[in-house]
């Protein structure tokens, strides 16, 4: 389960370097393309970590953010949130809203990866 | 007549008085006699009754004739010096008395000469001083109003009412732009009817709260629209001699475009930046997954490569898009200006006194073009090259060539000689413009791309001529300020009279005539019955604020009657079918009056008239004009009641009151020769007691002209 890593993102082009990477590293991947259908994976699996895109069709990345935070059967789960946007006051939006780390694109793979890794408490899984 | 009269009475007393005397005497004489003495004696006397009669009345000849001798010493020369002393101080100031009557009346009349020698040197001592100071403060308002209508800033003056002092040509163009057929600038009228009134009270009130606070300078600034049109305002204080606010001072300046600017380079901005880190991230994420998985299996790789492939598609697309839009915008506009080719060349060639002449071939004469340019380095650039191609060829001139490319002008220098090298055309751009002996100029480079200008040479082909070629913007000419001159000055935009005036209030009736702001208009008409269904075809009007005709603020409309225009009517204004077809209606038409004759006394020759189109119009505009009326024709009747009808025309009376008579029979020269009349009419109506507004209607109310009906 803690091992489990939930990818929601719209783009395919992105998901399929960092479903790659991330089963590389030996973590278990799942792919939401939406906000309502990552709410539905994490209640389904609870994924140890997720890496939400702030801007997701129909439900916000902020939206699915807070929804995790105020089920309190969800804290627990790590988030990072990745943006496009790279302003100050939506790093300090996203982090209030309970966010575990924020992260702007274009980012360096390797990074998040470390990133990922820190906030899995270095309990990647083993390949 | 008195004097003669006081003459004859003192001789009359005086002779009386003498032969009172000798009949007294002779009784004496008489009554001492004895009988045969008084018997001898009226023998004598007797057959002398007509020698006696003679001798009696001697004393009174002597003392008629001593009466006229003093008379003509004392009173009447003191008559006649007092005639002459009113007429030097009341219409002739420099005539002298005439030395009349005895010693001592010479003696005053020379006196008094002398007082009015004295008294004549000192009034024109006076009136020399007074003239200075006219024209000094008329030099002073000159210069104001010269200084006002040159900034390129729009200025409004107002009291702390909103009634408008002082506006410049800026202004006015600026606002009527914005503005369309709201109210338009003019003096004396409020600013709260051209600009919206909250944004301006609450900088009012924070000037007068940072004035309390003892801030030096404050300065207010709001921003405010005006048809469609984003204004910023600026706010500064007039301060009076007591330190509290008398008026304001407004500095308006359009900022739509501006801001349309701003924003559209906020956008691209945005779409560069965030529109670009979603590819990249997808991009970066695919190549660093490939490097670092050098051994993925094929098809894996083929997925990727495909990303990385599809997209840096999107993110060349995408630059392409946003850039497009942004191409041909101009970069820091702020710092150029329009410049006209000719002047261009006239700088240029100053620029150059001992350089290369240049030449042009004379084209487009008749079609200016302009530049939009950093004047300055501009012409210190295209000197410093006529200089270098000069020095390099040998040349004794250099030709200019313009014409238009586009949205960009082209500008050759061309000469006959030698192709000019890459290397040396780049050597030459990264030369500084020292020109001036300026350290650190800018190089011809910088220049170039303070402009976004292009340079390159074109080698001559077949007429052998050789081309340095620069592209540089074009600007759109500035249409000129439509705005008529006042006759013999500026335009008047200023009255700062109205500094202290009250505003205009419903209770006008008792205010003086001079202190009223008049709409002084008339209309052209399609016949002369408006009760059979004449229409109006033009409404003229001018302001009169302050007592003086403001001949720039006017209001001069046609309107596209519904009835045909009668030929008689055509004979005399020369208005025809033709020039009305397409004009506005008089619903489109009266508003718009209305709104130029807010809060003003009309007036208008045989105004019934032009009262009654109005009226008949209301049905179909719904505008009623309730304000006062004045009539020229009446008042005219009130300062000339004995002239005949026909010498109450309009004509008839500007001749009688010396006002020019210019534009006859066109709505506004007759509504300007109206407002001259009336100005002329006021001080003639004060002779007769008629000084405010309801003086006025009530007097006219009274002259038989005032039962016409229309």
């Amino acid at each position: 389960m803690s091992n489990t890593v939930l990818i929601a993102d719209d783009e395919p082009n992105i998901v399929i370097s960092l479903e790659f990477l991330l089963e590389q590293d030996g973590y278990r991947v799942l792919v939401a393309r939406d906000g309502h259908e990552a709410l539905e994976a994490i209640e389904r699996e609870l994924p140890g970590l997720v890496l939400l895109d702030v801007m997701l069709p129909g439900l916000s990345g902020y939206d699915v953010c807070q929804r995790i935070r105020q089920n309190p059967a969800w804290a627990k789960v790590r988030v990072i949130m990745l943006t496009a946007r790279g302003r100050e006051v939506e790093v300090t939006k996203g982090l209030a809203l309970g966010a575990n780390a924020y992260v702007t694109k274009p980012f360096s793979t390797r990074e998040l990866l470390d990133e990922v890794r820190r906030q899995l408490g270095g309990a990647a899984g083993s390949p | 007549m008195r004097l003669k009269s006081k003459y004859i009475l003192w001789l009359a007393l005086s002779t009386a008085l003498a032969l009172a005397l000798i009949a007294l005497a002779c009784f004496a004489f008489w009554a001492d006699l004895k009988d045969h003495e008084r018997r001898a004696l009226a023998g004598m006397l007797g057959s002398r009754a007509a020698l006696l009669l003679m001798l009696a009345l001697l004393p009174s000849l002597v003392i008629g004739g001593l009466l006229q001798l003093v008379l003509t010493a004392y009173p009447q020369a003191a008559v006649k010096l007092a005639e002459e002393v009113r007429l030097i101080y009341s219409v002739h100031p420099a005539h002298r008395v005439a030395a009349t009557g005895a010693a001592e009346m010479r003696q005053l009349g020379a006196a008094v000469n002398e007082l009015a020698q004295a008294h004549g040197a000192l009034h024109q001592e006076v009136q020399a001083r007074i003239e200075e100071a006219n024209a000094h403060l008329a030099q002073e308002k000159n210069r104001l109003a010269a200084l006002m209508s040159e900034l390129v800033q729009s200025v409004l003056v107002c009291n702390t009412e909103g009634r408008i002092l002082l506006y410049n040509a800026r202004a006015s163009r600026l606002l009527e732009q914005a503005g369309g057929a709201d109210v338009p600038v003019g003096l004396g009228r409020s600013i709260f009817g051209i600009l919206d009134r909250s944004p301006i009270l609450h900088a009012l009130g924070q000037l007068v709260h940072r004035l309390e606070q003892g801030k030096p300078q404050p300065v207010a600034r709001f921003v405010t629209t005006r048809g469609g049109r984003l204004l910023r305002a600026q706010m500064a204080p007039v301060l009076d001699q007591h330190g509290g606010i008398s008026g304001f001072v407004l500095l308006l300046e359009d900022i739509t475009r501006t801001i349309e600017d701003t924003s559209r380079r906020d956008q691209l901005l945005q779409q560069l930046t965030e529109g670009s880190r979603a590819a990249l991230a997808n991009l970066r994420a695919a190549a660093e997954t490939m490097q670092q998985y050098p051994d993925m299996d094929a098809p894996r790789r083929e997925r990727f490569v495909a990303v990385v492939a599809e997209e840096s598609r999107k993110l060349s697309r995408q630059l392409e898009d946003a850039l497009a839009a942004q191409a041909d915008a101009p970069r820091t506009s702020w710092l150029l200006e329009d410049m006209s080719a000719g002047d261009l060349l006239f700088a240029l060639r100053r620029n150059l006194p001992s350089g290369p002449r240049i030449v042009t071939g004379g084209q487009d004469e008749d079609a200016p073009l302009w530049l939009s340019v950093n004047s300055y380095p501009m012409v210190q650039a295209l000197s410093h090259l006529a200089g270098r191609l000069a020095a390099t060829f040998g040349l004794e001139e250099v030709g200019l060539e313009l014409e238009a490319a586009g949205r960009s002008i082209r500008l050759s220098l061309c000469w006959r000689g030698g192709a000019l090298e890459a290397g040396l055309l780049h050597e030459w751009e990264g030369q500084s413009l020292s020109i001036g002996a300026v350290a650190g100029a800018a190089s011809l480079k910088q220049v170039l791309d303070q402009h976004g200008a292009e340079m390159w040479f074109q080698a001559g082909a077949a007429d052998g001529v050789q081309r340095l070629c620069l592209q540089l913007p074009a600007a759109q000419p500035e249409q000129p300020a439509a705005v008529p001159r006042a006759r013999g000055g500026r335009p008047v935009f200023y009255d700062f009279d109205l500094f202290s005036q009250p505003g205009q209030s419903p209770e006008l009736d008792d205010r003086p005539l001079t202190e009223l702001a008049y709409t002084v208009f008339d209309t052209e008409t399609t016949g002369l019955a408006p009760s059979d269904g004449d229409e109006i075809i033009s409404i003229g009007a001018v302001r009169i604020v302050n007592g003086r005709l403001l001949e720039q603020e006017f209001f001069d409309r046609l309107v596209q009657p519904r009835t045909a225009v009668r030929r008689e009517s055509q004979a005399v204004h020369g208005i025809t079918p033709a020039m009305l077809a397409g004009q506005p209606f008089i619903e489109q038409v009266l508003p718009a009056f209305e709104r130029f004759a807010e809060d003003t006394v009309l007036v208008a020759h045989n105004a019934a008239f032009d009262m009654r189109l109005l009226q008949l119009a209301q049905e179909r505009t719904g505008v009623a004009f309730v304000q006062p009326v004045l009539d020229t024709l009446l008042l005219s009747a009130l300062v000339h009641p004995g002239h005949a009808d026909a010498e109450h025309r309009l004509e008839q009376i500007a001749a009688r009151l010396g006002v020019q008579v210019i534009g006859r029979h066109t709505a506004l020269g007759d509504a300007m020769v109206t407002g001259e009349v009336f100005l002329k009419l006021l001080p003639l109506l004060a002779e007769q007691g008629i000084r405010t507004l309801k003086q006025a209607r009530e007097a006219s109310q009274r002259t038989r002209y005032a039962k016409l009906e229309y």
